[in-house]
């Protein structure tokens, strides 16, 4: 890997480019999953490729391929400085990047059990048991469970010298009960939907996550979902589980925070922010008790968004974003650092793979617990509707307007949890809703969500995200509009 | 190579192009004959009962321009090759982008390995020998040749343009070629290469935006300038927004925003979709369910199309008719999905093992007469919407879909368009618009970013429903 990237730099150096990057990653997969009993997906894969990153007359090129020979290296060298060359045409100014140390280092996030070492077959047979379990309640339609794994192995090394050597193990599972009956389907999913669960961790994850003995809840409450009350229509007290409340933070604070949406990056895309940088330091993004924080380090935790180094070879950090409720800080990285007064990136620079440039990304993006127990929560709410787990998500391209809706939600009435309601939905605009919020479980509640399926960028680049977070309360928010007539 | 003529190989494509440094979708083509060698020499390593290998070359370079300057630049260029063993009635797949004859022995065997400890799979045909194809021919020359310097050209008068206008610009130019091939050891060889170029463009201004987008497997049918100039023309025109009230509006889409709605509908028509229950035309085939002037079907042989013609197991695709004057007719369907529903497969199967089944991927709308403009004189009040983001499903039976409306959202009044407003969130039953559609434009093709690309029209629609309005 080693002498591959050190020839990389070495070619794009000698023809004229001013700085050079080198990710050489090896990628393995595994991915199995099953539907009513039978299996779905069973299927490994590995990739193997570089990505050369070069600023040459004073512009941007990147270039990747799999070709690993020394003609395959040279070309690839010759084609990024080509295409700076080419970037230098619209060029307005040269670009600048902010100062940092070089670093030579290994970095692998902690894990028990390497999860390509558990056999596959024990693997099909978990899910193949959790559907059982699941199709053994009448009126499930459809099981379905998943299980992927993970392993990069990635070597960063840059002009300025670098050599950083990372590995990350990552896992994930999931299964869903769905219910067909009348005009109406209705689905529940574990431990969280769209995939379940994921984290830089081995086997045990999925051992923890005991898919098996949750099958027969989620199967029950999928079929009892078909005769819960629909959501109510109005101005509501709400509870978010702490998955919700993840996803919310994903989408409200952890987009608009990537300071190159800010500056018009992705305008064409992904959208910009209504963050402009006026906002820094004086906006009440949230109530007094909001504390968010970006979070890459391994102490807060083996999130998709954990690292040792970011994938421009700056070091992971902790950015305090939202302060007692006031927006303290952006997601920026070498170039963009400067924008807002930084002298250094705070290390948000991620790649999908050997083959993407890397942009400004969401590291772990984490409300940090409050004081409150759940059942505390419940017993001081009047009347309000407890959310649970994610079903459909939507923001606006400068995220202030959003509306999701949830697979189930609970009515509370005199501080107890009462009826089930079906497809409960909520809506609102970004800094109004986190100023209602008025209290935030403790640390025994907060889970470190994994978001897998984050898109951005152009080519589009999907990226994992974590997002720690645990059960909230919000006052006055608006439910039921998404299926008003 | 049963179907592959020699005038698609890359050697002979080259031949007739001159070459162009950096020009790497036409550097790296691979062509049909390589592509048959090395699955050939993987067929030869297989100790499988039945083996396919499906490989996929890509060569695209995208330049990315913000702030009327180009911020990111790149190209790539990679192989992937994916075998599937069959033995003793269980199938896995194993997959690489290592083609040293070591990787290529090691990706065969694991698959062999991953296939033996799978449970049996009752429903697993025998892999199908050679089929006769129709011939499709997107691989354009010119597409492939294209440079880096090609691209910054054209972006830099985008970009002068825009700093003309005193606008700032954001979007993508990009081109490429993809190359496929599909072989198994009953003998089956396929081939199929395109070439892609695809302009994208935004327009700012201070409290305003506008966009454009197309694409064509010919970069000289795209024009740049005239589609920044459309963008321009919206970001100008959508100035000062006003906010009207949510509610109903009768709501004309241009072929972008109808395209990433009717989008959400393409795998409810697969009949593996329709046996799981979670089609929203389960119990609704053959009973009249949109409008009599709502037809659809799935047509890789579209001029207007691109992509295969074939599926993944190697069945030639067909033409089907899906929704015939408002009545869902007919549903797409795998080798094993058909066998099940006792049909005809349709050559619309995924790649196995798949839970998924089938799906369509080259769906045309039945167009109309009226223009855009048209549709606006007819409007005593309504909206006229560019594009739309973010689109969410929040009922998969009623398929109501939630969203935004995005860069150039005007008011029509009394036949003409009054001005930009507000954007506005919908929540929005598909098949209640597809009930509800009073005119119907041309169909072309269109691309957006919530979907594949598709033939559709533009539509007027009454009773659109706009939940909520957003700040800008």
């Amino acid at each position: 890997m080693r002498d591959l990237a050190n020839s990389a730099i070495e070619k794009a150096l000698a023809r004229c480019a001013t700085y050079a990057d080198a990710r050489v990653m090896d990628i393995r997969h595994r991915d199995v999953s099953t539907k009513n009993g039978q299996v779905g997906r069973a299927s490994e894969a590995e990739s193997l490729g570089i990505g050369l990153r070069v600023i040459a007359h004073g512009a941007w090129g990147f270039a990747a391929t799999n070709r690993l020979s020394r003609a395959g290296i040279e070309a690839c060298a010759a084609e990024a400085v080509a295409i700076a060359k080419a970037s230098a045409m619209a060029k307005r100014h040269d670009v600048v990047l902010a100062p940092e140390q070089s670093y030579v280092d290994t970095w692998q996030n902690p894990f028990i059990k390497d999860p390509f070492r558990i056999p596959i077959e024990t693997q099909i047979a978990v899910l193949l048991r959790a559907d059982a379990e699941m199709r053994k309640v009448k009126g499930v339609t459809l099981a379905e469970g998943s299980m992927s794994f993970r392993k990069i192995e990635q070597l960063f090394v840059s002009s300025i010298g670098s050599v950083i050597h990372q590995v990350k193990m990552q896992s994930g599972a999931g299964i869903v009960a769905t219910s067909f009956a009348g005009e109406e389907i209705q689905k529940r999913s574990y431990p969280n939907s769209f995939g379940g669960q994921h984290m830089l961790r081995g086997y045990e994850l999925i051992e923890e996550l005991d898919l098996v003995g949750n099958a027969p809840r989620v199967a029950e409450e999928c079929v009892a979902l078909h005769s819960a009350a629909p959501c109510p229509e109005g101005q509501r007290t709400i509870i978010l589980d702490s998955s919700q409340l993840g996803l919310q933070i994903h989408e409200s604070i952890g987009h608009p925070i990537e300071l190159d949406r800010v500056l018009g990056m992705e305008a064409n895309f992904a959208g910009m922010s209504f963050l402009t940088l006026d906002k820094l330091n004086s906006l009440r993004y949230g109530s007094d008790i909001v504390n968010v924080v970006a979070d890459a380090r391994l102490a807060h935790g083996p999130g998709l968004g954990t690292f040792g180094y970011d994938d421009e070879g700056v070091p992971a950090q902790c950015t305090p974003i939202i302060m007692d409720g006031l927006f303290t800080g952006y997601l920026t990285n070498r170039e963009t650092a400067a924008a807002i007064g930084q002298s250094r990136s705070n290390g948000t620079m991620r790649t999908e793979g050997w083959n993407r440039l890397p942009i400004i990304r969401m590291t772990n993006i984490s409300i940090l617990p409050g004081n409150h127990k759940f059942d505390d929560l419940i017993a001081s709410t009047d009347d309000g509707i407890y959310m649970e787990t994610n079903r459909s998500w939507s923001i606006d391209d400068r995220r202030y307007h959003f509306q999701f809706s949830t697979e189930i939600g609970w009515e509370i009435k005199n501080g107890k949890r009462g009826r089930m309601i079906k497809t409960p939905s909520y809506s609102g605009i970004t800094t109004e809703f986190w100023n209602s919020c008025d209290a935030i479980c403790s640390r025994e509640y907060w889970t470190l969500w994994g978001t897998p399926n984050c898109g951005k960028g152009q080519p589009m680049q999907t990226m994992g995200t974590g997002h720690g977070a645990s059960p909230a309360r919000f006052r006055n928010v608006k439910v039921g509009i998404a299926l008003s007539k | 190579m049963a179907t592959q003529s020699k005038k698609r190989t890359g050697k002979r494509a080259s031949a007739k192009t001159p070459r162009r440094e950096h020009a790497v979708a036409m550097e790296h083509r691979l062509g049909a004959a390589e592509l048959h060698r090395l699955a050939a020499k993987i067929l030869k390593l297989s100790k499988a009962d039945e083996t396919e290998v499906d490989i996929s070359a890509v060569t695209s370079a995208l330049t990315r321009f913000a702030n009327n300057t180009i911020h990111q630049n790149v190209a790539e260029q990679g192989l992937t090759i994916s075998v599937r063993a069959v033995v003793d009635g269980r199938t896995a797949r194993a997959s690489t982008n290592k083609t040293d004859d070591e990787s290529l022995r090691r990706v065969t065997t694991a698959a062999l390995d991953l296939a033996r400890v799978q449970p049996r799979n009752p429903e697993l045909l025998p892999m199908l020998g050679k089929q006769k194809l129709t011939k499709v021919d997107r691989f354009v020359a010119q597409t492939a040749a294209a440079t880096p310097d090609d691209r910054a050209r054209a972006v830099t008068s985008v970009c002068h343009m825009a700093d003309k206008n005193k606008q700032t610009t954001a979007g993508i130019f990009s081109t490429g070629l993809a190359e496929i091939a599909l072989a198994n050891s009953r003998g089956l060889f396929e081939y199929y290469d395109d070439t892609r170029a695809e302009f994208s463009v935004t327009i700012l201004e201070k409290d305003s935006s506008g966009w454009a987008k197309a694409t064509s497997s010919r970069v000289n049918d795209i024009d740049p300038e005239a589609l920044a100039r459309r963008a321009s023309e919206r970001a100008a025109g959508s100035r000062a927004p006003r906010e009207i009230p949510a509610g109903r509006y009768t709501t004309i889409l241009e072929p972008a925003a109808v395209l990433d709605l009717v989008g959400f509908l393409f795998y409810d028509f697969a009949a593996t979709c329709v046996a799981d229950q979670r089609s929203c035309f389960t119990g609704r085939m053959g009973k009249k369910l949109f409008g009599e002037n709502i037809s659809i079907w799935d047509d890789v042989y579209h001029p207007l199309q691109l992509g295969p013609p074939f599926d993944g197991e190697g069945v030639p695709r067909r033409k089907v008719v899906l929704v015939e004057r408002g009545v869902p007719a007919n549903l797409v369907y795998s080798r094993a999905s058909a066998k099940r529903a006792k049909a005809n497969p349709t050559g619309h199967g995924f790649s196995l093992p798949s839970e998924d089944g089938e799906a369509p991927f080259n769906l045309v709308f039945a167009g109309g007469n009226a223009s855009t403009e048209e549709m606006i004189r007819s409007t005593e009040r309504g909206l006229l919407i560019t594009r739309l983001w973010y689109i969410r499903e929040v009922d998969p039976y009623q398929k109501i879909l939630t969203g935004m409306t995005r860069d150039g959202t005007f008011l029509v009044e009394n036949g003409r368009v009054a001005g930009a407003v507000r954007n506005f969130r919908f929540n929005q039953s598909i098949i209640e618009m597809l009930s509800n559609v009073e005119m119907l434009g041309p169909a072309v093709r269109a691309s957006g970013e919530e979907s594949f690309d598709m033939v559709v029209p533009a539509m007027k629609v009454r009773d659109f429903h706009f939940s909520e309005v957003t700040k800008f």
